[in-house]
Parts: structure tokens; sequence; C-alpha cells
């Protein structure tokens, strides 16, 4: 055991006096670069150890970061949840009044390009049964409306008006299964009187055996006086969908709305009806 | 003690190698009367001697030889070898002449080849085929070894018995 003590202190400072005299030559000797080797050698040395420190504080820095300061961390993300909810409820206001901007654009559009007397609405409320389909717009009375008078949107036929309030006025839809419209096909001018079908939408009866009605026909309100002459000539009803014949004659003609009423924001009510027999151009298909 | 007389005798050897080097040099049959003092310490005193005196001869040598170039090349040389020496010393019988001159023998070999290699190696000077020089060197050595030993073996052997032979003339 001492024997082997012996040989190991030898060996320790053997290794400690070759180590010295490395030192001792390198720095004397300069590398090809013309920096002392010892200066290299050192510098390569601590170079590895300044990165091993270095990512270790980069690692601790980073665990801080990470975990011990999740505080904080909370306290900004609680501030910013808030802050984005706050952009969300402004972005869906900013959005609303550009929808509605729009809307109402299309309604200006149109009752500019119109040459009847109209007024401008905003749908207040919408309710339907089984029987009745109307809505309520924000016009009444003491803005000249009166029952009868033909509503319109500018895709097409929405309905009449069937009562007044002196702020407020109730709209009868054109799907109601009460209501209906003179109507006259864009393509073949076949005439029909369409009737409300609910969710079917519309019905085209009185179609005459020898008129031409095809699927895909735009129909139009014909504008006939009478009854069913509440409505200008010219404004879209909608589209023929099916067409059902009983040997010659006509059986059941499904019509598709032009109007989505289910999204009705702004209208139009037609204060003074339009001279029998003219179109306004600028809606006519 | 002997550390006293390793110093003493690497001192001695180092002011004989500086003085009369001239003279240590015939033909080629030089003689390095440091290595011999590093190796014979460490053959007789271990490794630890052999190194240490090794490293104090080298290191000295070097500063004391004018145009050395870098000082601790001779020193590793010497310290290596005194200590590969010192563990030979220890490790096999080296106590007959010829067992002696083949380390010493060796020892020069070694030597020459860690200090001429560092020089080369950090490209600080070159040697060409110093081969003939350093065989003669490493047989000066040897020799010079050997005879060290035995005349340290015999001297004090010869002036017992001519002690004990003046006092039984006397009687």
């Amino acid at each position: 055991m001492a024997l082997l003590d012996i040989r190991q202190r030898a060996g320790y400072l053997f290794v400690a006096v070759l180590l010295g005299h490395v030192i001792l030559i390198s720095a004397q000797v300069q590398s090809k670069s013309g920096v002392p080797l010892i200066t290299g050698v050192t510098f390569g040395v601590f170079a590895e150890v300044q990165r091993a420190t270095s990512a270790a504080v980069s690692r601790v820095r980073d665990s801080w970061s990470g975990y011990f300061a999740l505080r904080s961390v909370r306290q900004e993300n609680d501030a910013l949840k808030r802050q984005l909810a706050d952009a969300q409820i402004q972005l869906q206001e900013q959005r609303a009044i550009a929808d509605r901007t729009r809307g109402l654009e299309k309604i200006l559009d149109l009752q500019g390009r119109l040459e009847l007397k109209t007024i401008a609405a905003e749908v207040i409320a919408a309710g339907e049964t089984l029987d009745f389909r109307a809505l309520t717009i924000d016009k009444g009375s003491r803005h000249g409306l009166k029952p009868d008078m033909a509503v319109i949107a500018p895709a097409g036929v929405v309905g009449r008006i069937v009562a007044t309030s002196p702020g407020a006025a109730q709209v009868q839809l054109l799907t109601d299964v009460n209501a209906a419209a003179g109507a006259l096909s864009e393509r073949s001018r076949a005439q029909g009187i369409v009737v409300g079908a609910g969710d079917k939408g519309f019905l085209l009866d009185k179609v005459s055996e020898v008129a031409d009605v095809a699927v895909g026909d735009v129909l139009l309100t014909s504008g006939i006086e009478g009854i069913f002459g509440i409505y200008p000539k010219g404004f879209t009803i909608g589209r023929v969908e099916k067409v059902t014949k009983k040997g010659s004659a006509y059986g059941e003609i499904t019509v598709r709305p032009a109007v989505d009423f289910s999204s009705l924001e702004e209208v139009l009510v037609v204060l003074t009806p339009a001279p029998s027999g003219e179109a306004p151009k600028e809606i006519a298909h | 003690m002997k550390a006293l007389g390793a110093v003493a005798a690497t001192v001695l050897a180092l002011a004989l190698q500086t003085t009369l080097a001239r003279f240590l040099s015939i033909g080629t049959f030089a003689v390095d009367l440091v290595l011999v003092v590093v190796v014979y310490v460490a053959l007789s005193s271990g490794a630890v001697a052999g190194l240490l005196t090794g490293t104090f001869a080298g290191l000295i040598q070097d500063a004391l030889t004018p145009g050395s170039g870098v000082i601790g090349i001779g020193g590793l040389a010497k310290t290596i070898v005194g200590f590969v020496a010192g563990v030979i010393g220890t490790q096999f019988i080296v106590a007959q002449p010829l067992p002696r001159f083949v380390v010493f023998f060796a020892a020069t070999v070694v030597h020459a080849v860690i200090f001429i290699g560092l020089y080369v190696l950090l490209g600080l000077r070159t040697f060409g085929a110093p081969y003939t020089a350093q065989a003669g060197q490493a047989f000066g050595n040897a020799v010079v070894g050997v005879v060290a030993f035995q005349l340290a073996e015999f001297l004090p052997g010869a002036v017992e018995r001519r002690r004990m032979t003046k006092g039984r003339i006397r009687r």
C-alpha cells in the first residue's frame, strides 16, 4: 500500500513537472498566427470554460424566465386577454357598423335609382308563425306609412304593410300564406299569381295552361291593378325552382324567393305606387 | 544527504559540461555529463530523485547553453528520461555493467528523440540527420556512466581495504 502511494505520488509529481515544462515552453513559443502558444492554448481552454459558463447561465436564465417569472407573465397574460376581448368587441362593433353601412348604401343606391317616392326603414323585429310571417320596421304613420304600401329591398320584393303605429309598422312578408302578388315571367312574359307558401317560399298559381313557364325563369312583379297590384311593376320576386304538370295544365310551380328574409336589416317602403304599366328600368331584369 | 549529493553532482557536471565541452567531444564520441548524472541518480535513487534531478539539471542547462532557444525543452527531455530510468531501476535489476550500459545508451537515445523532436515539432530548429552523432553520444554516455558506477562502487571498498591493511601492518 505504501509502495503504491509512493508510486502514485511519483506519478503525480511526474505529471505536474511535465505540465510545468509544457507551460514554460508554451510561454516562449509562438504559434503560426503569431500568438504565444500558451496564450492560444489558454485562450482556447478558457473560451470553452466561458462557453460552458455562458450556456449554464443562459439555461438558468431561461429557467428563471420560463418558470419563476410566470407570475408576472400571468398578470400580463390576463391584461392581454382583457385587451384582446376589448379589441374583439370593438372589431365586432366596427364590423356591424360596416355591414350596416353597406346595407344602407344599397338601400340609398336603390332609393336613388327609383322613380318612386320611398322611405328607408330599419328592421327592428321579426317574427313568424305557421300562419303569419311578418317583421316590424322603425317607421310608422308619423312618417307617412299606410297599410298596403309595398316594402322592397335591393334584392327584390319583401312584402306589404299590414298595420301601422306612429313610430313603427308591421310588414307581412310575401312568404306568408295569406300574401300574394301579381307576377310575370321575365323570359316568356307568362303571368300568374305568386302566393306565399311559408318555408317553401312561393307558389306560382293561376297560370294558363298555354303559358310558357320553365325552371329557372325569373319572376317579376306584374304591377297589375287590383288586390294583387300593390307592388310596383318590375321588381324581382324570385326564380322558378320546380314545375309540375297535371295533364296539359300546370300543377304546382315552386318559386325560390329572391330576398333572404332571414337577414333583412333595412328596407324601403314605397310611399307612392308606381304608374301602372311602367317598370323601374334600373331594377327590372 | 542523497539529495545534496545529487545536487552537487549535477552542479559539478554542469560546470564541467559548460567549461570543458570542447574536451568532452572527441570525433563522434561526445559526452553529455549532465545526462549521465541524471541517469545515474535515477538508477541509484529512484524515479522521484531522477525526475527532480532531470528537471533541475535540464532547466539550468537550457538556461546556460547559449542559443539553446527555448528554456524547458532540455528540462522536459531530462525529466522524462530521469523518471523512466528511475522506474526501470526500481522495476528491474540493473546492477551489472551491461544492463547499465544499455540503460545509459537507451536514455541518451530517448533524450535525443524528445529534445530534437520537440524542436522540430515546434518548428524552432532543424537538425538534419544526427544519427551518427547521437549514437556516438549514446555510446560515450553509456561508457562514462558504467565507469562512474564501477568507480562509485569500487572506491569505498578499496579505501576500506587499504585502511584495514595499514592497521594490520602497524600491529
